[in-house]
């Protein structure tokens, strides 16, 4: 395996991330929005989940907000790198594709868990324990939820050929896959029909596991999180793999 | 050091290169001649292993394009058409990033960037941001990325398009100075005649086919005489007389009448004295490329100002028409 390139990408993402504020500073204020605005808007209406009120409730299901625009946000750039030509010179180079995708995949979880992990400053607002070892915890699972997510993005990059259909994705892919993960609801209440995507969302898998260590309620045991994780990042990240491979560029 | 023997890349069912086959040694620099859209940039991308093609073989330096893709790309350094960099780092970042992936020795590094900067004269912006760059500045950069990792053979894509000869002009000297002090072999497409001078031999590209191969010297040899331009106050009865008196072919365009001719000061004041109507303007010139260029395809390369898929639309409609 070529660790160097893998290194080499994921410094660069690295790198350009720490030196555009814009992807942090709105990283922040989005669980603000959310969490703050939406989440006390609707706490009244919705009562106590399983012992929790609803912010936080949902403060799980903001931090897997923050993977996944993260993670497919970090994968796209890979249009971005192809638009501005520097896509050319990685792909030229004598180096295996495969490792350009597992570097892209490793930068993308990357800023995703820091992202996430960023989150966890609001916890004592909405009065959200954490003790130092869940931590521990949460850190693996969100590595774990948000390469999956940068696989989605790197599949998706590769079969989109300019920055225009960037639009239709989030409509289309990020946000019905944060809805129908339980992230803002909870869903053993839902109808049947709105069950069964649930069930298929491989996010619902990841905001049960989050749930389940910061709030400890669950809808799965967590092996059964792990697992389905564990396999869906692996086919995706394989799949993301022979994609990126295939493409002309 | 290149081999290319019966080439070809189609798109959609499209010949954008249409069988090619030439040879370049090593230290040569080699120039693919041609308009917008003629193939020369889909050449380079079947050598630098980017794109398949369809038919043909060709070899850089022994490695089979084909089968030895990895050999091949380690042997090979490419100045794209197109900016390449990444403009949100630092040259010294760009040039290290490029030393990593192409595994140039950790203790190296440093040595050979500052080598390469200073060949093109960024050290002053070794750490500024890429993104502050003039175009000729990048450019530079990208040639010492190029060379960083010390290829055998160095595509260069249009390297001077979009560069006011002055910069155009430095560029040359960079390629020049490397040749004669690395032996380094050079690959490189043009449009512009005078940048092709500088190459030792020239392949002339059009719809996908070489159809000319010589050195610059010989090429303009194809051209007999000297080029004189006439103008007159009625170019349609002068292009007659011209044609019938002095047996030579006469090709007209907006700026006059243009033939070739022997000794062609010693014929203009021939030509003033007989001609039975006033002449305007007369001009004599040696033959450029660009003759050669209009002699061998009947155009002009540079009224091509069609972008490369507007050319291909074109070739559509000629194919189309030839049926």
């Amino acid at each position: 395996m070529d660790w160097s390139t893998i290194y080499m990408i994921w410094l660069r993402d690295l790198i350009r991330y720490v030196r555009q504020r814009s992807r942090l500073y709105s990283s922040i204020a989005r669980p603000i929005l959310w969490l703050f605005i939406l989440g006390s808007g609707l706490r009244p209406s919705f009562g106590a989940i399983q012992g929790f009120d609803y912010t936080q409730f949902i403060f799980p299901g903001i931090i897997a907000m923050a993977l996944i625009f993260t993670s497919i946000q970090s994968a796209i750039s890979i249009i971005w790198d192809r638009e501005f030509g520097f896509l050319k010179e990685i792909l030229v180079a004598p180096v295996p594709r495969t490792a350009v995708a597992l570097g892209k995949g490793f930068a993308g979880s990357t800023l995703s868990v820091f992202q996430g992990t960023l989150i966890l400053i609001f916890a004592p607002i909405v009065k959200v324990p954490i003790a130092w070892y869940n931590v521990l915890i949460l850190i693996p699972a969100m590595f774990l939820i948000s390469f999956a997510l940068v696989g989605i993005g790197i599949i998706i990059a590769s079969r989109m050929t300019s920055f225009e259909g960037f639009g239709t994705i989030m409509n289309f892919l990020v946000m019905p896959m944060f809805f129908l993960s339980g992230a803002m609801f909870p869903i053993s209440r839902l109808p049947s029909w709105l069950k069964v995507v649930v069930y298929i969302n491989p996010l619902t898998y990841g905001v049960d596991l989050l749930r389940n260590i910061l709030l400890g309620i669950s809808n799965f045991p967590i092996a059964l999180d792990c697992c389905i994780l564990l396999v869906f990042s692996f086919v995706v990240i394989l799949s993301a793999v022979f994609f990126f491979n295939r493409g002309e560029y | 050091m290149i081999k290319v023997e019966d080439l070809a890349r189609s798109f959609n069912g499209l010949w954008a290169v249409d069988g090619v086959s030439f040879g370049v040694k090593e230290g040569e620099i080699f120039g693919f001649l041609g308009p917008n859209g003629a193939g020369k940039t889909t050449t380079i991308r079947m050598l630098c292993t980017l794109i398949q093609p369809s038919r043909g073989q060709a070899w850089i330096a022994g490695y089979d394009v084909l089968k030895q893709p990895t050999e091949v790309r380690r042997s090979l350094g490419i100045i794209f058409q197109d900016p390449s960099l990444d403009d949100r780092l630092t040259a010294y970042e760009n040039l290290k990033f490029h030393a990593i992936i192409y595994k140039v020795p950790r203790r190296e590094r440093k040595m050979r960037i500052d080598r390469v900067l200073g060949m093109t004269e960024l050290q002053g912006r070794r750490n500024d941001l890429v993104r502050y760059f003039s175009g000729g500045m990048k450019r530079r950069l990208e040639i010492a990325r190029g060379l960083l990792h010390e290829p055998k053979v160095l595509f260069l894509d249009e390297p001077t398009l979009g560069l006011d000869p002055q910069t155009r002009n430095r560029i040359w000297q960079y390629l020049h100075d490397l040749r004669r002090t690395k032996k380094i072999t050079l690959f490189l497409t043009t449009h512009y005649m005078d940048e092709a001078e500088n190459c030792d031999r020239i392949a002339v590209i059009d719809y996908g086919k070489i159809i000319a191969l010589d050195t610059p010297e010989n090429l303009k040899r194809m051209v007999k005489g000297d080029i004189v331009t006439v103008h007159t106050q009625d170019d349609t009865l002068a292009q007659k007389e011209l044609g019938e008196r002095y047996r030579v072919v006469v090709k007209r365009d907006s700026s006059g009448l243009h033939f070739e001719m022997d000794k062609g000061e010693e014929f203009i004041p021939k030509l003033v004295k007989d001609f039975s109507m006033p002449i305007t303007a007369v001009s004599v010139r040696r033959p450029t490329l660009d003759d050669v260029f209009l002699k061998l395809t009947g155009r002009e390369i540079r009224e091509e100002t069609a972008s490369d898929k507007d050319r291909l639309r074109q070739r559509v409609r000629r194919i189309g028409g030839m049926r």
